[in-house]
């Protein structure tokens, strides 16, 4: 199969690869070193996937790659390092909201998309915006706490 | 040695130490590491439920450019092996033969057939497609009731399909139904359940430059280090096991999953090999949790004392067995519930069928056996005409009551406290939300054993070392599949040594770098390996304070170890670094390796089923509020409470992270999950099909935590990982009975299932 040149950004750096027509944005993630984005199960329902493309939560298993032609793309790594956590991140922390970890770029890229658009969502409003993120260990619920929590934060940040 | 007694450490919301690299997405699981070289591995999988195989040609497949090897069952060293529970002590009997991959005929849909190893996933899975097998197809059995007719199907050719059964035989059950005023007779079911942990079963294998393999792989038991040893036929010094962090477990990857393939995969092709499995393999052919028929009959006097309790229980164990005999004798241990019953007649049958193997799922058939012990507890009381919470108080054990099996309870049964919390917080049943609404509210009580069962001789190791500058390095070989099994070790540490936890590390899952600490299965980690490491923690911190003592001239007693110093009651004070110089100038041990060993026992008695099976058990109960959409069947879950005598939380934010996700996980049971067998193939191939709660499917979940103090693990603790899911299902479940006035004994409680009971009600 022929490859395409594609070029894009990822959190903030430049990348030019060439790529098949057929491969999914998370594949290509994946192999260029950006395990953080998780493959869950590569049909669209759980989430694990999620990465900011321009600014919208997007599944990557259901992207292809040449869709992010120009684009800049945010994964969870691009939010905060181990030493400067992003607020959402260091709410997932501090409240608990992370066992085995395996959902948590996902969530925490489709907190960072609702909180960019809502502020000051209530906890429906942030179910609503986390309920295409399955997460098997912790019921939601300190994942809820976490991103209220963060959105107040931020909101008394600024 | 000296006792702590108030605690700066035990008890508090201190974050997890792996929590920041998860939040960052720094952590490197199964299918995040790769290296120089590597290829990858496919299964080719039977494509019927039951067919004797009459040709394999791998000609074509091995000729694809690219394919680096072909396996089908006769290229392995020992393709037939006795699964074996229980990495300890082999206790013999109810061992199934399992075959790495299938030889003369497939069991089940989906069963690995042939191995293929190729430069690239899409070249190892255009391999796969040309292999050729020629099957003759045969007749299935799918029901384990049908499969025990002498008659069906045989699953091992020659052998009766029921591979295990089990008795208890408490009282006189004739007796106690001769003197029961009422008696209820039911039957109940629990369905096929996947595990659904969000990172597919994945690893990597390759070969160390002495020969000997390696293996990086998402597991609950690295000790299966010894079976694939076996596999391959080389000693167990040769193989090792790594985990990394798990994407979830909940029993699912206690079994082996892709072990065995990518050991000799890599061990054939001299390359480093990877397999991911898919959701749908997952999903497809990956084991369930053990569906059950049961069969109950209660005896009780007018005033609600149970009298006698007959049970009958029957389990799918797939076509092979591996942990199927001991997940049914938990259920037969745990039939009667947490309730004081003097006459008990249980008989349980574990039973192959064409199914994929059933195996653990957190509760370990616990669960299931809860799910029908207390519909039938709500449906006794119905008839009696008695409140259901009342009825169960009455009959809760307690503290030196017996238990089924003949064991006398030594310390609290908190039932009663459980359930009033539980009760306060969910207030009075509401009204419904409109005119085309049903509500219903509903309570369930549970139990689960921690601790492995006490014949297999379960010990743990674990090693920690203080270092010269006051820092400290746990060793310990658990699996940590995000329940905090390295947290809470930190956390003992932590309180014992008077050392942050950000200055301690912790090593763990590794079988030739850590002490061998057991399986992360049976609620047993901070029980056992909690315990071990607190031995070994505590003798470092005897070693530090005799030497503490020397220097201060006062007696051991009169130290106390806070915030990285040892003080005395004077004001006098050495830090832990110069304590750790000092001891090592003189040749004081800093470090210690303790094993724990949980009571040891024997089997029990096969014909009364006495005999004492667990260390100890953990006590809950649950209640849910569901309100019924009659129109369309829809069940919301309004409320939700649960709570557990946990012994002593070492950290109540983690205590509740396991009640919130047994909450979430235990609507599901009730309401939507069933991977849908039909004719063997299952029909929920991906998460669209096989619905696990979302966060608008949860209500907020309310996690109470009591704690008595009295467990066997560090501190008073006692296990909480499986027991928090047992009583949820149930509680649902008796919720949405009580809305309908109705029972629907089908799970899971489907809109479809309600509406039809709604039409035959009308
Ligand atoms: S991996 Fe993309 S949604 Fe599951
Ligand atoms: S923390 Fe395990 S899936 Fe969410």
């Amino acid at each position: 199969m022929k490859k395409y040149p594609l070029e894009f950004k990822v959190n903030g750096k430049k990348y030019s690869v060439e790529v098949k027509p057929n491969v999914t944005l998370l594949r290509l993630l994946r192999s260029l070193g950006f395990t953080e984005v998780k493959a869950g199960c590569e049909k669209g329902d759980c989430g694990t996937c999620a990465v900011l493309l321009d600014g919208e939560p997007v599944n990557s298993c259901l992207t292809l790659a040449l869709q992010a032609q120009g684009k800049e793309i945010t994964t969870v790594r691009g939010l905060g390092t181990m030493e400067k956590l992003h607020p959402i991140q260091e709410a997932f922390v501090k409240y608990g909201a992370i066992q085995c970890g395996f959902c948590t770029p996902g969530m925490i890229i489709s907190a960072k998309a609702l909180l960019d658009k809502n502020p000051n969502p209530t906890r429906e409003e942030i179910r609503e915006a986390i309920s295409g993120n399955l997460c098997r260990c912790t019921g939601y619920q300190k994942i809820v706490d976490a991103i209220e929590a963060a959105a107040k934060m931020m909101r008394e940040a600024k | 040695m000296d006792v702590i007694k108030e605690f700066k450490v035990i008890g508090k919301r201190l974050p997890s130490h792996d929590a920041v690299e998860k939040a960052t997405g720094q952590t490197k699981y199964a299918d995040d590491f790769a290296l120089p070289g590597m290829i990858y591995g496919k299964i080719l999988r039977a494509k019927y439920p039951h067919a004797r195989i009459k040709r394999i040609d791998t000609s074509k497949a091995e000729k694809l450019d690219g394919v680096y090897c072909v396996l089908t069952h006769k290229d392995v060293p020992n393709n037939a092996i006795i699964s074996r529970f229980g990495q300890t002590r082999a206790v013999g009997g109810f061992e199934g033969v399992y075959r790495v991959l299938a030889e003369g005929k497939v069991r089940y849909y989906g069963e690995p057939v042939a191995l293929v190893a190729a430069e690239t996933e899409e070249i190892a899975e255009k391999a796969i497609d040309l292999i050729e097998v020629e099957y003759e197809e045969l007749e299935g059995v799918f029901d384990p009731r049908e499969a025990m007719d002498p008659k069906a199907p045989k699953i091992e050719d020659g052998k009766s399909n029921v591979v295990a059964r089990f008795k208890i035989r408490k009282g006189d059950v004739a007796k106690g139904f001769a003197e029961a005023d009422v008696i209820v007779e039911n039957e109940y079911m629990s369905q096929f359940i996947d595990h659904a942990y969000l990172e597919p079963e994945a690893g990597v294998a390759w070969v160390e430059d002495d020969g000997s393999i390696t293996i990086r792989v998402s597991t609950q038991v690295i000790e299966h280090y010894r079976e694939i040893a076996h596999v391959l036929g080389i000693p167990e010094s040769r193989v090792r096991v790594i985990t990394p962090k798990i994407g979830g477990g909940f029993g699912g990857k206690e079994d082996i999953t892709v072990e065995y393939y990518l050991a000799l995969l890599a061990w054939k092709t001299g390359r480093p090999v990877k397999i991911v499995q898919t959701r749908e393999e997952s999903l497809s052919f990956r084991s369930k949790r053990h569906p059950y028929k049961f069969k109950y009959k209660t005896g009780v006097k007018k005033d609600g004392t149970i009298v006698a309790v007959e049970a009958e229980l029957i389990s799918d164990a797939g076509a092979y067995m591996t942990l199927s005999p001991w997940v049914l004798l938990y259920s037969t241990v745990n039939a009667i519930g947490p309730y004081n019953v003097p006459n008990v007649k249980v008989d349980s049958y574990t039973v192959l069928t064409n199914h994929p193997p059933s195996g653990a799922y957190r509760t370990f058939g616990a669960g299931q056996a809860c799910v029908a012990y207390e519909q039938q507890m709500d449906e006794v009381a119905k008839k009696l005409g008695m409140d259901p919470v009342e009825f169960r108080k009455k009959n809760y054990l307690k503290k030196g009551d017996t238990m089924a099996n003949g064991w006398k309870i030594p310390n609290t049964v908190a039932l009663h406290e459980t359930t009033d919390l539980v009760l306060k917080y969910l207030g009075k049943k509401p009204k419904p939300s409109g005119p085309k609404k049903l509500v219903g509210m509903g309570i369930a009580s549970g139990m689960c054993s921690y601790g492995r069962m006490i014949f297999l001789h379960d010990t743990s190791r674990s090693k920690v070392r203080l270092e010269l500058d006051g820092s400290v390095t746990i060793e310990c070989g658990v699996q940590d599949v995000g329940a905090g099994q390295e947290a809470s070790l930190c956390q003992i540490v932590s309180e014992v040594l008077g050392v942050p936890l950000k200055k301690i590390r912790i090593i763990s899952g590794d079988t030739a770098a850590t002490p061998i600490a057991g399986t992360t299965t049976a609620t047993r980690q901070l029980y056992m390996s909690g315990n071990a490491t607190y031995l070994a923690a505590m003798k470092v911190r005897d070693n530090i304070l005799t030497k503490a003592s020397e220097i201060f001239g006062v007696d051991k007693s009169e130290l106390i170890i806070e915030d990285e110093k040892i003080k005395t009651k004077d004001g006098k004070s050495i830090s832990l670094r110069d304590i750790a110089v000092a001891c090592a100038a003189d040749g004081v041990e800093l470090f210690c390796e303790a094993q724990f060993n949980a009571p040891f026992g024997e089997v029990p008695d096969p014909e009364t089923g006495q005999g004492r099976v667990f260390p100890d058990f953990t006590y809950g109960t649950t209640g849910a509020i569901v309100e019924i959409d009659t129109e369309t069947g829809e069940v919301e879950v309004k409320k939700i409470a649960s709570a557990f005598d946990v012994g002593t939380a070492i950290n109540p934010m983690r205590v509740e992270g396991q009640i919130e996700g047994g909450a979430a996980m235990g609507i599901g049971w009730a309401l939507t999950e069933d991977v849908k067998f039909e004719k063997g193939i299952a029909k929920a191939q991906s998460f669209a099909e096989y619905i696990i709660a979302t966060a608008v499917d949860v209500p907020e979940i309310k996690s109470i935590i009591v704690e008595n103090h009295d467990g066997l693990g560090p501190f008073g603790a006692r296990g909480v990982g499986e027991v928090v899911l047992a009583p949820v299902p149930p509680a649902v479940i008796n919720a949405v009975a009580d809305a309908l006035g109705k029972r629907i004994k089908e799970l899971p409680i489907t809109g479809e299932r309600i509406l039809l009971a709604l039409r035959e009600k009308s």
